[in-house]
């Protein structure tokens, strides 16, 4: 299956080769994304458990927090889902991500010459996104049952015990998937940039996504050197 | 001096006291793990509300509003005597009419509860408030809201066994009977017992209500009433709001009163086990990529991956002249 | 009352017929509650709903509404043939010796004497054989054909269980149920006590229906003992205080009655007020009326008040009609014949019958004056509220003058409750805006006609300028001024007729009680019934101690209960003919020998013997009556009787509309419907939510009820397709209004003479004021028929049609 090359991808010829990986739009929404989920991440902690409660002083106080944190959740929702719009055919499972995973030894160690050549995301990105959308989907789902002020009068109490069960688990677990993700972007050095320039060196495209950069080279998506 | 009232009908004590309901008889408080041990143990107070006695008139109702100076909106008829219709953050106690047939004797009975907080001995309210001090429980047993700790998130209405707080739309604070801990705690009775025309509330110690109950037990039962009994659900740890029931065997006849009714197992699970192993699984993510961000070596783009880059652009690039 | 309100701790047996205690009066509720944790009292609730009284109730029976009678009939028939009757007390206390005139008779639903073009009857029949000696002539041994009991006996023979069914749609088994319960209080050492309310007072034949549960405990020895008695709840917390001070148009104060035109002169007018006893020996206190009469006019005029000018008996004046009742009222200004109208402290566009003819009426006056704490719809009747209030405002030329005056909260005063306890209040609140206590208005208007006459002259000026008015502010009286005024006062040193040179009270004084008024002018006395409220011991009616000596429910120095402190009338009637508690355990008096003693004031003469004088004092028998003589319009006994608009005619005689002799106006005839066009049998009452139409003004109230609604059963809803809260239009031949529909198991369709009979409830707190959703009375239904007796209009049985409809349109 052959990945369908991002539009907006192309490379800049140069020393190092550089290449466009996200545009700007993408990475503001990235980062309003990121900014969504810490912020959530931090209100629904302090929220989660009494050790944590302190956490709602960031907000102005335990209503705010309260008050807050949906919203947040809804600017969350709507910035993944546009993300989501943009990147779910580069993220379909591929053969390759298998044959990949199996050598997770290699992985972790960062040997990536015994790994099979990549397009734009590997299975570890690929499972991060797909867990994201189905946790923020669940989160949004059932954040919306428990929002109080807007929707208690429609929903049984009973299904507002399950749905707050289900949002405090899908929240453990979205932390632990966005832990994942950060690290990775940082250990995998070189990541970062494509965030916040937009761009990864010819380098790092060879090393970790290099079927991605052989796609794009042999489509001649090629600009114009920086 | 005695630290609760006995009765709300005997005359409350005319010179002043000093409230007895403060922080020092706190026996929980919400999201507070290391609350110091109450300094006394007052006498467990409880509200006997004898269904069999009571005749609907809503007085209690009307006191409660004047009490608690709350303003419960005109609302309209929608066929039925409930009015207002459900529990609001301005009524805090509801007669809920239930026009039932006995099958055992076709005969109408029309049973008439007065709903509201039933001051769990283990408050599912209080097990769910994540703000402290939001909700508290005095040692005579009162579980009480301390509203400008409450953020709103309603989380005690999804730990309530008995559907019973409800969120203001106005300050968005969780509002519900307080047992008059205003009152109890200056030496007199919560106002619906004072209000109540036929002594059916009544309120002293809980001791002397499961007594006094149990004379009015004997009266159904000599009554007819083989099932009468007092309504005090261990479920929840005993309750200082009890009733007494003509028909204790089934008390969901009276406007879905819960029969069992105890903490949701999926509010246990919720703030139970989904936390600690939520906690754990999170401290587990971070320490993990901690401990692989210093052992493992970070994973750089080497040299020889620019350079094979750099060969492959130039092949694609080159020749410039077909690029004209 | 007969009893107080305490006193019900004491019963065996409630019965809640005609009312609903527990919704009416939650408050006095209390003592049956009292009663049934004590004493394991049962409670029976007979009504056409089952109420919330019949929520706490032991036995609960369905009843056709107006069909009371035939019920309490056969009830008598039940005791009198399964020998459960008192009979010591009934062959010693009441009547039932007594031998009657062969005159009388009943047949075909009428007694003798009756003049279908009079609407009236000849009662002259109606009494007791008199003996040559001047007294009643009796048969003790009940033998005599023509005694009280066997014409009794004869009366109530055709009242079986199957015809209290077919009349009242009472299931027989159910209706033989509430018999049994009720005649095992026959026993000396039970008793029954009767709580009725509007329920029974609001029929063509109401008084009829007290008679006929008056007459059941009398022969179950129920009167005059602790826990028995007919016990009348008032619906108002002062009414009783209405009646009693003379509040109505043929009465005076203490129930002396109005002169009419033919009693010309103070001669005549006593000469029919003698009440020589009928039996010898017996007391007939009434033989006392000139004193009480004399007080009064001395008290009214003072010195003006005169042996020679007949204690001004003319300036009394004289009715030309039986009373001036408000239906007649509402008649006269509905003809144009009423200029002004002063309506101080009631809402009679919502209280009275048939609304629209009382709007018509008011529209008609050239003023009116109303005096209320609230915005009635009375005092904004010109105003336009849409379906609500549809009136042309600019065609209503009538000047209205809003007085505000104080509530009940806010002034000084006593009121007297249902058990005829005065009870002294202090104000706990200050009036608000302009508001003034009632008095202050009533003393400005007097001043200044007063004036006017004064200045003018007029027709006859001295029945106002020879007015006593000797208050030590005359803006404004005080309460405490006008409660010694009732006492009543010496006006010379009265002297002991014993011992003339003995001063039993110095002029001046106020009396003790009315055994010292007198009827040469020495004394004078606002209403006598109440002598002895505020005497030289001071204002008994602020007393406020508590304790019940021997826990008897009498309360002895808990405020003041007329007559003379007395909380149980006829309370001899509470101990045997030798003067021995019948139930020792409920001990009101006893003979020691020589007096009478106990818990209680006696009613009697403290040293009356007990085999010589009969309890019943005030009657010239010195016994009670089962058999009225002529004091009734309608009948010495009660008989079956349908509403005015009844969904079944009167199985004694089909013929019959309501009650032959119930006062009706010829204009008001076409306005009655029949069962073709209106077939449900609709009745009006209360909710505990409310007090009538005040407590709409008040937003707990009206957030605890907020909405107009009529109930019905779940048959007549799926009969005419209306859903629970959804919107209906009742209508009578007389008005139509909307409302939300209550559908209800509480009341099911009852079974009477093989016709199927729905009921329609209709409470009655809605109006087009307030802070509750606009709304209508039942009074925009009802018919303009009034009792017999005491002309209250029939609102507890009418019959409507009712439909489902659109919601009213929304009137700012």
């Amino acid at each position: 299956m052959v990945e369908r090359v991002q539009p907006g991808d192309a490379i800049h010829p140069g020393k190092p080769v550089t290449v466009d990986r996200y545009g700007v739009g993408a990475r503001i929404n990235h980062w309003i994304t990121a900014a969504s989920l810490i912020l959530l991440g931090i209100s629904g902690l302090a929220l989660f458990d009494p050790s944590l409660f302190f956490l709602t002083a960031l907000f102005g106080g335990g209503q705010n927090t309260r008050a807050l944190h949906p919203w947040i959740g809804v600017v969350l929702f709507l910035s993944f889902f546009i993300f989501f719009f943009q990147l779910w055919r580069a993220n379909l499972p591929a053969k390759v991500d298998w044959v990949w995973l199996s050598k997770f030894r290699d992985i972790i160690g960062g040997h990536e010459e015994n790994l099979p050549e990549l397009g734009k995301y590997n299975a570890g990105q690929k499972f991060i996104f797909w867990s994201m959308t189905f946790l923020i989907l669940v989160l949004i789902a059932s954040g919306i049952v428990i929002w109080e002020q807007y929707f208690a009068e429609y929903i049984t109490i009973p299904v507002r015990r399950i749905a707050v069960l289900a949002h405090s688990i899908a929240a453990v677990l979205i932390i632990c998937i966005f832990i994942l993700h950060v690290y990775a972007a940082i250990w995998t050095r070189g990541t970062l940039r494509a965030m916040t320039r937009g761009s990864v060196t010819g380098g790092w495209a060879w090393r970790h996504h290099r079927k991605w950069l052989r796609e794009l080279a042999g489509q001649r998506k090629i600009g114009p050197a920086e | 001096m005695s630290d609760s009232p006995r009765t709300a009908v005997s005359n409350p004590p005319t010179q002043p006291m000093a409230s007895n309901l403060g922080q020092q008889d706190l026996v929980r408080r919400s999201a507070t793990k290391d609350l110091p041990p109450p300094e006394r143990q007052l006498t467990p107070v409880a509200k006997l509300i004898d269904v069999s006695k009571c005749i609907g008139c809503k007085a209690c109702q009307s006191a409660c509003v004047e009490w608690n100076d709350t303003t419960p909106a005109v609302g309209e008829n929608v066929g039925v005597y409930t009015n207002p219709h459900d529990l609001t953050e301005n009524m805090f106690t509801l007669m809920r009419f239930t026009e039932w047939v006995n099958p055992e004797t076709d005969n109408l009975e029309w049973l008439i509860r007065k709903d509201g907080c039933m001051h769990c001995a283990d408050p599912g309210c209080l097990k769910a408030c994540p703000a402290p001090g939001a909700i508290v429980q005095y040692s005579n047993g009162i579980v009480d809201f301390i509203h400008e700790n409450c953020i709103g998130c309603g989380y005690c209405v999804k730990g309530c066994p008995f559907n019973i707080p409800r969120i203001s739309k106005a300050d968005h604070r969780a509002y519900k009977c307080t047992l008059c801990s205003d009152r109890v705690a200056v030496g007199q009775g919560p106002a619906c017992a004072k209000a109540c025309p036929t002594g059916a509330i009544v309120f002293g110690t809980k001791d002397d209500m499961k007594r006094h109950a149990e004379g009015r037990i004997a009266d159904l039962k000599s009554r007819g009433y083989a099932n009468a009994g007092l309504y005090d659900p261990p479920g929840v740890g005993g309750t200082h709001v009890m009733y007494v029931l003509h028909h204790n065997d089934k008390p969901h006849i009276y406007a879905d009163l819960p029969d069992e009714p105890k903490i949701s197992p999926v509010v246990q699970t919720w703030k139970g086990l989904t936390k600690y192993v939520g906690l754990a699984a999170m401290g587990f993510m971070a320490a993990g990529s901690l401990i692989h961000g210093v052992l493992a070596r970070p994973n750089r783009v080497s040299k020889e991956d620019e350079e094979n880059a750099e060969k492959l652009v130039e092949k694609v690039v080159a020749p410039p002249e077909e690029r004209v | 009352m007969t009893n107080s309100w305490t006193d019900i701790k004491n019963t065996d047996l409630v019965v809640v017929m005609g009312g609903n205690a527990a919704e009416a009066h939650p408050c006095g509720f209390k003592w049956v509650t009292e009663a049934k944790a004590h004493r394991g009292a049962k409670l029976i609730v007979v009504d056409p709903r089952y109420t919330r009284t019949a929520s706490v109730a032991d036995f609960y029976a369905p009843i056709r509404q107006g069909t009371d009678i035939a019920f309490l009939l056969g009830v008598i028939k039940y005791c009198i043939d399964n020998d459960k009757v008192q009979w010591e007390y009934t062959k010693g206390f009441t009547n039932a010796s007594f031998i009657v005139k062969d005159g009388y008779g009943y047949s075909d639903g009428l007694f003798t004497g009756y003049d279908e073009s009079k609407r009236d009857y000849d009662r002259s029949s109606w009494d007791y054989v008199i003996g040559e000696d001047g007294f009643a002539v009796t048969d003790p041994t009940l033998q005599h054909p023509r005694c009280v009991w066997n014409l009794l006996k004869e009366h109530v023979a055709a009242y079986t269980p199957e015809m209290v069914e077919r009349i009242c749609g009472t299931p027989k088994e159910k209706f033989l149920k509430v018999a049994e319960m009720i005649s095992e209080c026959s026993s000396p050492t039970k008793t029954m006590t009767s709580m009725y309310a509007l329920g029974w007072t609001q029929h063509s034949h109401g008084a009829q229906n007290i008679r006929a549960m008056a007459m059941l405990q009398l022969i179950l020895g129920n009167i005059g003992v602790r826990g028995g008695g007919m016990n009348a709840l008032r619906g108002h917390s002062n009414i009783q205080g209405l009646t009693d001070i003379g509040l109505m148009s043929h009465l005076l104060t203490g129930y002396l009655n109005m002169p009419t035109e033919a009693e010309r002169d103070f001669g005549t007018y006593m000469s029919s007020r003698v009440f020589k006893p009928l039996r010898p020996g017996q007391t007939s206190y009434w033989q006392n009326y000139r004193k009480f009469m004399v007080s009064l006019q001395k008290a009214m005029w003072g010195d003006a008040a005169r042996a020679d000018n007949d204690w001004a008996y003319e300036y009394l004046p004289k009715l030309d009609v039986p009373a001036y009742d408000v239906l007649r009222m509402f008649e006269l200004m509905h003809s144009g014949k009423v200029n002004g109208y002063f309506c101080q402290g009631f809402n009679p566009v919502l209280a009275f019958p048939n609304r629209g003819k009382i709007t018509q009426a008011l529209s008609k006056l050239k003023f009116l004056v109303t005096m209320d704490p609230l915005e009635t719809e009375t005092s904004r009747f010109w105003e336009n509220h849409g379906v609500y209030n549809e009136v042309d405002t600019v065609s209503i030329q009538t000047e209205v003058f809003q007085l505000p005056t104080t509530c009940f909260a806010e002034d000084e005063g006593s009121l007297t409750n249902s058990g005829r306890w005065l009870q002294w209040h202090w104000p706990g609140a200050t009036p608000p805006g302009e508001a003034k206590p009632d008095t202050y208005i009533m003393a400005q208007i007097f001043l200044r006609m007063r004036e006017l006459y004064r200045k003018e002259g007029g027709a006859f000026p001295d029945p106002i300028l020879n007015l006593t008015w000797d208050y030590s502010d005359p803006n404004e009286p005080h309460p405490a001024e006008l409660a010694k005024e009732m006492n009543g006062r010496a006006l010379t040193d009265l002297r002991d007729p014993a011992d003339p040179s003995r001063v039993i009270v110095p002029a001046g004084k106020q009396v003790l009680n009315f055994s010292q008024l007198r009827d040469d002018g020495s004394t004078m006395c606002g209403v006598w019934i109440y002598s002895g409220c505020y005497n030289e011991a001071g204002n008994n009616m602020a007393r406020r101690d508590n304790r019940d000596l021997d826990n008897t429910g009498t309360y002895l120095d808990w405020s003041f209960a007329w007559p003379l402190n007395r909380r149980t009338l006829y309370n001899r009637a509470s101990a045997d003919l030798q003067g021995k508690p019948w139930d020792p355990s409920r001990k009101l008096l006893e003979w020691d020998g020589t007096r009478w003693t106990g818990y209680d004031v006696p009613d009697i003469a403290p040293n009356a013997k007990p085999e010589e004088v009969g309890p019943f004092i005030m009657n010239q028998e010195g016994v009670s009556r089962l058999f009225t003589r002529g004091m009734l319009r309608d009948g010495p006994f009660p008989s079956h009787l349908e509403p005015f608009e009844s969904p079944v005619p009167n199985v004694f005689n089909p013929k019959m509309r309501g009650n032959p002799v119930a006062r009706i106006f010829q204009n008001d005839v076409s306005q009655f419907g029949n069962s073709d066009e209106f077939p449900f049998a609709a009745t009006s009452y209360r909710l505990t939510e409310h007090f009538h139409y005040w407590t709409k003004h008040n937003r707990v109230n009206a957030s605890l009820q907020p909405e107009f609604f009529v109930e019905i059963s779940e048959e007549l809803a799926a009969l005419r397709g209306i859903t629970a809260g959804g919107w209906v239009r009742v209508w009578s031949k007389r008005g139509s209004v909307k409302a939300k529909a209550v559908v209800t198991k509480r009341i099911r369709p009852l079974n009477c003479d093989g016709r199927v009979v729905h009921v329609v409830g209709i409470p009655l707190h809605w109006g087009f004021t307030g802070s509750a959703k606009k709304g209508f009375g039942p009074n925009s239904l009802t018919p303009f028929v009034g009792d017999a007796n005491i002309e209250t209009p029939e609102y507890k049985a009418f019959l409507v049609n009712i439909e489902p409809t659109t919601p009213p349109e929304v009137v700012a």
